[in-house]
């Protein structure tokens, strides 16, 4: 099926930089064309882009100046727009990340339970039941956006953000969940742990995530995530 | 071992080459000098490929000590250089022995210099770069500024040559100017007079100025939206959040964000306006993405036909 032609609209973004839309709201099908179009002009454009990122429905690519121009980046997009299929959002590896739920991990936890008029067990069950999309990679390095969690349990950010989230911290906005990377300041719920390292620019991949991938949470207890090389960090 | 141990590091000075390239899918913003123009001369002056490590400078206050024997050369803002106390002229490349003292004044005009040794800086690539980004904590000595004690290491001295940028091909960091702005991103969701507000006001450079951004205070312009999908942000891109305000979007800028954007500044221009302190006023002309392209191609050509004279 080939009908989505026509939802695409390219718009300038800098001088060197088109952005396309595929769309206006979060949808893993939209996501997953943005997947297939960054993928097919890697190669349609190779040696003439500087970087590309894609986000929920939107891709920006950077192009070299003195390799081609916005003409010619643009009738290239438009082509390769024209060969996106209406694809399986489903397609992206299935990554499972431990995750230690407790008020002692996540202190936002009891609060948002609160909030929902659910039990803290229910919160649990609700986040970990559900399988997320990983939308986009920003903010920080490796940081994730998750999405989308159950109405029930979407929280706004705090009014406040903390000037310290601990590095694993599992965390909700909106609609919206993610592992915090690294130690940063941050204004998202806090509802647990995970002892997985989302960021090691050491490691080989530096992320365990990749945009269009599908993630899930397994719930784990305080002596699992310690054995996992977890610690609980500080949080101010 | 040979190099430069870093006697007084100043306020803010930062390992960096061209910048880091092709990883912003996993969030790492590009980093790199501020002035690239400037950037590029330093190296050039002392025979440097064009992606070689040098330092930027920002404000001044930068004091080395040589142990090593080589060319050195300061682009850019205009900070007194002193070897071993006696002032030299800048845009020129100087040939150096170990023992010497190296200063670097504060700026009188300008806010960034870059200082280039022949055949560069040691260090070690993250993410192919060596450019610093502080917030990420990436780059250069582990992601930090320049300390006091820190020992820059460098190729052992080859034959280089060295040059003088004649005084007539030097970019001048005159403030109150004018800068180049394409619109796009979010622009149809500014109305005619919310643009014609922005590019006909006078903006002035706030003190929250920094290598993510420069904040401008000026008449507010206000978007007919108040946030949009998050989605991935250019150098040079204007964000205008809910106050009305713009910011300018530079090197360190974070790869994705929400706020609506009317436009984007050239970077020969971003260029230009990282050199100016808080307070420096400025105002922006509207150009087409077609003049864009043509300024930057140009840009280019000009740089590679200046010919820089050599020194002794």
């Amino acid at each position: 099926m080939n009908t989505t032609a026509n939802h695409f609209r390219i718009e300038v973004a800098g001088e060197n930089a088109l952005i396309i839309y595929f769309g206006e709201k979060t949808d893993p099908r939209v996501s997953a064309q943005v997947q297939q179009a960054v993928t097919i002009l890697e190669t349609e454009l190779s040696g003439k882009l500087i970087d590309m990122v894609p986000s929920y429905a939107s891709l920006l690519v950077i192009y070299n100046q003195l390799a081609t121009d916005h003409l010619a980046v643009r009738s290239c997009i438009r082509k390769v727009l024209g060969q996106l299929e209406d694809c399986d959002s489903s397609e992206g590896n299935l990554v499972i990340l431990p995750a230690y739920y407790s008020t002692e991990s996540g202190p936002d936890l009891e609060a948002l339970a609160q909030r929902a008029d659910l039990s803290i067990e229910e919160v649990i069950k609700i986040h970990s039941e559900m399988e997320y999309r990983v939308y986009a990679i920003g903010f920080a390095p490796g940081f994730a956006y998750l999405g989308e969690v159950d109405e029930r349990i979407a929280a706004p950010r705090l009014s406040t953000p903390r000037t310290k989230v601990p590095r694993g911290a599992i965390a909700i906005a909106d609609r919206q969940t993610a592992v915090y990377p690294a130690v940063s300041p941050g204004g998202w719920n806090l509802i647990g742990l995970c002892p997985t390292r989302m960021f090691d620019p050491k490691a080989t991949p530096t992320m365990p995530v990749q945009v269009g991938d599908r993630i899930r949470f397994n719930p784990i207890s305080q002596a699992e995530f310690f054995a996992q090389g977890g610690e609980l960090g500080e949080i101010r | 071992m040979s190099g430069f141990k870093v006697v007084q590091p100043g306020l803010l000075t930062l390992i960096q080459d061209a910048g880091r390239f092709g990883h912003h899918r996993i969030g790492l913003t590009t980093g790199g000098p501020l002035d690239s123009l400037a950037f590029k001369w330093a190296n050039r002056l002392v025979d440097n490929p064009m992606n070689t490590t040098a330092l930027e400078i920002s404000f001044g206050g930068l004091v080395l000590a040589a142990e090593t024997d080589a060319q050195i050369v300061l682009a850019g803002a205009e900070m007194p250089l002193k070897i071993n106390g006696v002032e030299q002229e800048r845009w020129h490349a100087h040939k150096i022995k170990a023992g010497d003292k190296i200063e670097v004044g504060f700026s009188a005009r300008g806010a960034r210099a870059y200082l280039a040794v022949s055949g560069g800086f040691q260090v070690e690539h993250s993410f192919s770069s060596s450019a610093t980004v502080t917030r990420e904590g990436i780059g250069g000595f582990s992601g930090e500024k320049l300390q006091q004690g820190d020992f820059l290491q460098c190729n052992p001295p080859v034959k280089h040559k060295g040059y003088r940028l004649p005084e007539s091909d030097r970019p001048d960091y005159r403030d109150n100017i004018s800068l180049r702005v394409i619109t796009g991103y979010q622009q149809h969701a500014f109305s005619e007079y919310q643009k014609r507000l922005f590019f006909s006001s006078e903006y002035k450079v706030t003190d929250r100025a920094d290598r993510m951004g420069y904040r401008l205070a000026g008449p507010e312009v206000k978007p007919a939206v108040d946030g949009i999908l998050s989605e991935g942000i250019c150098h040079g891109a204007i964000q205008i959040p809910a106050d009305g305000q713009p910011i300018v979007l530079l090197n360190d800028r974070q790869t994705i964000g929400g706020y609506p954007k009317i436009g984007s500044m050239i970077a020969m221009d971003t260029a230009r306006m990282a050199q100016m302190l808080p307070g420096s006023r400025i105002s922006f002309d509207e150009i087409t993405i077609d003049d864009a392209h043509n300024l930057h191609c140009l840009a280019h050509i000009r740089f590679n036909n200046t010919e820089p004279e050599p020194v002794e």
